[in-house]
């Protein structure tokens, strides 16, 4: 993939730079940290079952284990831990958290992100397993919602991963979360949770908008 | 008795400040309540006129060190507030710097904390502090690219505009005229 954002050399960190190494034997190697230490496979897209009754099966089942990554990003990271009380009692959805990406399928991004927090975000992503879906909480993540003119928020997810719920609000109370989950349920049973797919389809396109803001990149392109 | 504890903390104020008077050269001071007060020092003095108030007069608390870009004059002014909790009394240093030049005297040596606030500074208003501890990494933005964001002069509409992607169709209504139409008919 072509390196566009000329800023990433700028701000390519002193432990990522191409450099030379003396081997044990003596031997000089020549060692380039982001290519050689990380995996470059592209992400593959995995198609749908040609059976439709194993394909809907298997869908029913990823809808009712939705895993949720304990990840909070901007405001609405508050309005998770009550979804798991027994006010609320996302549990009876068949929704739990699980505090690493490995073992995570559904990602909330719970509120606005800045650019910081975008990188961390796309890394949690794209270490997550797929089928995975993406929640996408409050005003800030459709169109920036009261941080829209900010230097350092970005205004809609939907350019840097795909997302397949919205909720609307600011905040959305752990009621309207509680309806997305039921709205990502019917979407996955129906087929259309096909967010890791379009992510693997279009993903020079995710790929050249992530690297048009995040200058500071110093990480392999795809994140095993 | 609250009037007394009053009357007293003014006199105790205003000892300290004629205490700063005879020694500093205070071109300004602003009397915002019976327990804060701002003054004007200049720039050379500031940390001088710090340093004293902490060794001698009790102002051991320092609450916060911040900046206000006043374009129009081309100047800088940075903002340290100290407390004085024995006396439960405020006392905030102001000093103008240029907005050109924007560079200022470390006072980490007096507080450990500050260095923090002179990273923060650097970064936001591109103030530098030399010699103060790591001030030239990242403290918020990563990969900045562009002049200070909180210098008056940087568009931060234009730049989101630019950068992130609007979602076209958006619609903004100006507040006052939104209230007017629809709150006070």
């Amino acid at each position: 993939m072509t390196n566009e954002n000329k800023n990433h050399e700028k701000f390519l960190h002193e432990e990522n730079k191409i450099r030379e190494v003396k081997a044990p034997d003596g031997s000089i190697i020549k060692v380039d940290p982001l290519n050689d230490y990380f995996l470059d496979d592209r992400p593959e897209i995995k198609k749908p079952k040609t059976n439709k009754i194993v394909e809907k099966f298997l869908n029913w089942s990823r809808a009712e284990s939705l895993w949720v990554l304990g990840f909070g990003t901007g405001c609405g990271s508050i309005e998770i831990p009550p979804l798991m009380t027994p006010r609320f009692d996302a549990f009876r959805f068949g929704v739990a958290m699980r505090p690493t990406p490995r073992q995570s399928n559904v990602f909330i991004i719970s509120g606005y992100l800045a650019v910081k927090t975008l990188k961390r975000v796309i890394r949690s992503y794209e270490q997550m397993q797929g089928p995975k879906y993406v929640l996408a909480l409050g005003s800030c993540t459709i169109n920036g919602g009261m941080y829209w003119d900010s230097y350092n928020t970005i205004n809609r997810l939907d350019h840097f991963i795909p997302v397949d719920v919205y909720v609307a609000g600011c905040m959305p109370r752990p009621e309207a979360l509680l309806a997305g989950f039921m709205k990502l349920k019917e979407r996955i049973k129906a087929g259309r949770g096909e967010g890791a797919n379009e992510y693997a389809e279009k993903f020079d396109w995710y790929k050249a908008n992530q690297k048009k803001i995040i200058n500071d990149w110093n990480m392999p392109d795809y994140n095993w | 008795m609250e009037k007394k504890n009053k009357s007293s903390i003014v006199n105790i104020k205003s000892s300290i400040i004629d205490d700063i008077k005879s020694r500093f050269e205070i071109t300004d001071i602003v009397h915002r309540r019976d327990n804060m007060t701002f003054v004007t020092c200049e720039k050379q003095k500031t940390i001088a006129l710090i340093t004293h108030m902490k060794t001698n007069l009790g102002f051991k608390h320092f609450v916060l060190l911040t900046a206000v870009d006043w374009i129009e004059d081309g100047k800088f002014q940075l903002t340290y507030i100290l407390n004085n909790p024995k006396q439960k009394l405020d006392i905030a240093v102001r000093t103008m710097i240029s907005r050109e030049e924007a560079t200022m005297e470390t006072a980490h040596k007096l507080w450990k904390q500050i260095a923090t606030y002179q990273r923060e500074l650097k970064e936001m208003f591109g103030i530098d502090f030399p010699g103060s501890p790591r001030v030239d990494e990242n403290f918020i933005l990563e990969g900045w690219n562009d002049i200070p964001p909180y210098r008056r002069d940087f568009d931060t509409k234009v730049y989101a505009e630019e950068t992130f992607f609007p979602r076209p169709g958006r619609k903004t209504n100006d507040p006052a005229e939104y209230m007017k139409k629809n709150l006070h008919k």
